[in-house]
């Protein structure tokens, strides 16, 4: 499909970040490289009695550098406000004017829309836990729902709940860049920046667009979110050592280390690209969804939809398995993804799977969550860039199961044409895109 | 819509109005309407204590015996999901392993499912034990959580809460291997997951998807959050029935209800092939952004409408002359309504003043991600009677809207169907529908 005439083609000009290893793409990779890890205490709330007590934050992040009307945004979620930065850099890189009613790059702002994986605002806990404790009558173990509200209506705060909608990060890039194509938010979980980056490359590639903002946004390190997957025993707990937790493909993983943040990549068309002189970073040429219909809980045990959609991805991409010099895994850390993962990536790649350089940069980033997929691409597109992966920290003690080639402890410099980018969700969300080095034909 | 047809073959609504699309359709020809005092949760606090509920069910009727352990997982998000699209396929004749694993014919990898679903709200109830534990002198204590109230939290209770856990019980209910995704665009999701879809189906990833979307919003924190941003109306509580009024000139805001709309949607070919009912054919969908410094409203003049009205047409090959029903989003807001009004307008110039235009949430209420799927349902069932019900509660026109409002039930032969959509934040999209003609 990749191929037919009619289909435009689809490369990535312009890329942001904030993470917890920094505000710019430059830095984030320089730490990646470095194996540095973003995990350490939790200081956004007082974790200190959870059971995991520590995460990858964003650290020192002032979003009013990015912005000229900070003002507008001051209300933002902490997604929205990591996303005005990933966009802003992304933006500049690729030549996009932001915060002006003339702009002069020649975009049609009708043709440049919005694509992202974006999660919901933190909720005010002091409002929502306030109101809950003000209304429950313990002996009666009912609600007193007029004693809840007289404390809900003055603790929340209007633009507070309006900021936990998910589609608020691309509100506020709409703002900043003017954008009036399609815009959309999806949250498939763990997979879904992937899956926005997957999307928007379709759009533009069937004609709907020209310019497509597209990646993730997310933080869910607050009470609530670290309650849920505390539950699921899904977070590592090993509080004593932090920025050695993250550790895919070891035998001792306990779980993933959740992190926040944004990231963004320009995906416009090779036409409006050449047009606009820009310089290409990569193209997009694959791209697969599928679900599992297994189970809510559990992955499917032998990989069934991860399979799938590497091999859509690949057959939307026209190439071979062959083809791909780098796997950046889900590689999340926790003992099923990665077994599974594992078993996916041979069930598809059989006797060349253990040649195929596979790491995971949750090693050293934290796991974004929604933001996830995106951030993780950027690494895939810096592969390319440098001819450099990025490696999988921590893994001191390789699981005997797992005998991937997962690039252990450093970086490797080598020939990186195509790399490809797996992302799985919670459900049973299965998205997989695929990018190349550039080149005319 | 690329070379690919695309069209509807199953429909399923769950609805302030009833159970089925039946129940909805008779509902809104009869300008029955949905809304009334909340009976979920005591609203006395709150300023608005109407909602749009939808009749009581059991989800256990819904879900294969197989799966029925799971229902405990469901929140009413998910089980208005699981119902709706319950009906969308049985409603088709396709046989998937949750109608019937013995004559299941439908290939799990070639079925995609695509769903608007808002932020699940937290139960307040469920987490309220937890809570209490975590008081220390009187006030919520974050350690003690930590420490104790953590505890009690159900295992598996973030499942509950996720967005795309509605398109993934649907998923393994009835056994969809295909892409899979759901879009949070709060109220205009179900839209731009119906148009998504369409696009799947017409790049050729997949020959039948699921869309639309469910939502409930008649829980203590969404209407509060409603009533603070002050989008919820205050003036009508007494008078469910009256008190959506999308553009009438005492609009005063709009009513929060629940709902699931969810659509059967096919490639032309693999419908002919199993002699499947075509209720209509998908010909055109447009998206875009309204850009608004206030962004808990659209912009004044609609401009982000207008141009994804203006997408839409454009895609689906025709001019406004060709419309001949809009459905808008008409939420009851006055300034948004107006907002719309213009937008359309402007995008439809002086076909304005001809086309029916047929605003459905004085009835149905505003069911955020389940809207859109309601709204096309109700569109295609329109197309098929050739009617267009009478608008209620919009006696007499807000100043400023240009449409035109139909007043009383007027049989129309109806080819071509647009649905309008947005949102606070500001995304927009429009879906154009054909009467399906060989």
């Amino acid at each position: 499909m990749a191929h037919d005439e009619k289909n435009e083609r689809v490369v990535i000009t312009g890329m942001g970040i904030v993470c917890p290893l920094g505000h710019d793409v430059e830095t984030m990779w320089q730490a990646v490289l470095a194996g540095k890890s973003g995990a350490a205490k939790t200081t956004i709330f007082d974790a200190s009695t959870f059971p995991t007590t520590f995460s990858s934050e964003v650290k020192d992040y002032d979003f009013t550098k990015f912005t000229r009307n900070s003002n507008l945004h001051k209300d933002g979620n902490r997604g929205s406000k990591f996303a005005i930065g990933a966009a802003a850099q992304a933006c500049r890189q690729a030549g996009i004017d932001v915060e002006t009613d003339k702009p002069a790059d020649g975009i049609d702002r009708k043709r440049m829309g919005i694509y992202l994986g974006a999660g919901e605002g933190a909720a005010n806990h002091e409002a929502f836990f306030g109101a809950i404790a003000a209304g429950w009558d313990k002996q009666a173990n009912q609600m007193d729902w007029k004693k809840w509200a007289d404390v809900a209506a003055v603790k929340m705060k209007a633009m507070h709940e309006l900021e936990q909608e998910a589609n608020m990060p691309a509100a506020h890039i709409a703002m900043l860049t003017g954008a009036r194509g399609p815009s959309r938010s999806c949250l498939t979980a763990c997979a879904a920046s992937t899956q926005a980056v997957g999307e928007a490359m379709m759009m533009i590639r069937r004609g709907d667009a020209d310019i497509m903002i597209a990646g993730g946004a997310h933080s869910m390190i607050h009470p609530l979110g670290i309650t849920g997957f505390n539950r699921l025993t899904a977070l590592s707990t090993r509080n004593d050592s932090p920025e050695t937790a993250s550790r895919p493909f070891s035998a001792s993983r306990d779980g993933f280390v959740i992190g926040e943040g944004a990231a963004i990549v320009i995906l416009e068309s090779l036409r409006s690209a050449k047009k606009r002189k820009m310089k290409i970073l990569a193209e997009v040429i694959g791209y697969g969804s599928s679900s599992d219909a297994f189970r809510v809980t559990d992955m499917h045990e032998d990989g069934r939809g991860a399979i799938q959609a590497i091999v859509w991805a690949l057959a939307d991409a026209g190439i071979n398995s062959g083809d791909v010099d780098y796997i950046n895994t889900h590689g999340t850390s926790t003992a099923e993804n990665d077994s599974i993962e594992t078993k996916a990536i041979k069930a598809v790649f059989k006797d060349k799977a253990k040649n195929i350089p596979a790491s995971s940069v949750k090693s050293t980033l934290g796991h974004l969550i929604g933001a996830a997929g995106a951030s993780e691409l950027i690494t895939c597109i810096l592969a390319i860039r440098d001819n450099i992966v990025p490696p999988t920290m921590n893994l001191n003690d390789p699981d005997p199961q797992l005998d991937l080639d997962y690039v252990p402890n450093k970086p490797r410099k080598m020939q990186v044409d195509v790399a490809m980018k797996e992302s799985f969700g919670f459900g049973g969300q299965n998205n997989v895109v695929i990018i190349r080095r550039f080149r005319e034909n | 819509m690329n070379s690919t047809r695309v069209v509807i073959t199953g429909l399923g609504a769950v609805s302030p109005l009833g159970l089925t699309v039946g129940d909805m359709w008779d509902g809104l020809c009869t300008g029955r309407c949905g809304i009334s005092k909340i009976t979920a949760f005591d609203p006395a606090g709150f300023s608005c204590k109407l909602a749009g509920q939808v009749p009581d069910y059991k989800i256990q009727q819904y879900v294969p015996k197989s799966y029925r352990k799971a229902v405990k997982l469901m929140s009413r998000d998910i089980e208005l999901a699981v119902m709706a699209a319950n009906e969308a396929l049985t409603n088709s004749g396709l046989i998937t392993k949750g109608i019937d694993p013995e004559k299941a014919n439908v290939d799990p990898e070639r079925i995609a499912i695509n769903l608007g679903a808002g932020l699940i709200s937290c139960d307040v109830i469920e987490m309220a034990p937890a809570v209490a534990a975590s008081v220390a002198d009187g006030k919520f204590d974050i350690r003690k959580w930590g420490k104790e109230g953590l505890e009690l939290v159900t295992p598996l209770w973030l499942l509950k809460y996720l967005p795309n856990m509605l398109a993934c019980h649907i998923g393994i209910i009835h056994d969809i291997e295909g892409p899979s995704n759901t879009i949070t665009c709060a109220e205009v999701s179900g839209h731009i997951a119906i148009a998504e879809a369409a696009e799947i189906i017409a790049r050729g990833n997949s020959d039948i998807a699921l869309a639309g979307g469910a939502e409930s919003k008649v829980s203590p924190v969404l209407i509060m959050r409603q009533c603070l941003i002050k989008r919820a109306t205050s003036r009508h509580n007494d008078d469910g029935e009256g008190a959506c009024r999308p553009f009438d000139a005492g609009a005063s805001g709009s009513v929060f209800g629940d709902g699931g709309g969810i659509i059967v949607l096919e490639n032309v070919d693999n419908a002919a092939r199993r002699g499947a009912k075509i209720y209509a054919e998908m010909v055109g969908s447009g998206q875009s952004a309204s850009i608004n410094p206030a962004y808990e409203h659209i912009e004044p003049d609609g401009q982000g409408i207008t141009i994804a009205i203006e997408k839409a047409l454009a895609q689906a090959n025709i001019s406004p002359k060709d419309i001949d029903l809009i459905i808008p989003h008409g939420v009851g807001i006055p300034q948004d309504d107006i907002a719309e009004a213009k937008g359309i307008e402007a995008a439809m110039g002086l076909e304005t003043k001809r086309i029916p235009v047929w605003p459905t949430k004085s009835m149905l209420s505003n069911t955020g991600a389940a809207c859109g799927g309601l709204d096309v349902i109700a569109a295609v069932c329109a197309m098929r009677d050739g009617l267009i019900p009478a608008a209620k509660n919009c006696t007499k026109k807000a100043a400023g809207c240009n449409l035109n409002i139909v007043k009383e039930t007027i049989k129309a032969d109806i080819r071509y169907a647009l649905c309008c959509g947005y949102t606070y934040g500001g995304q927009t999209a429009v879906v154009i529908l054909r009467k399906f003609e060989n």
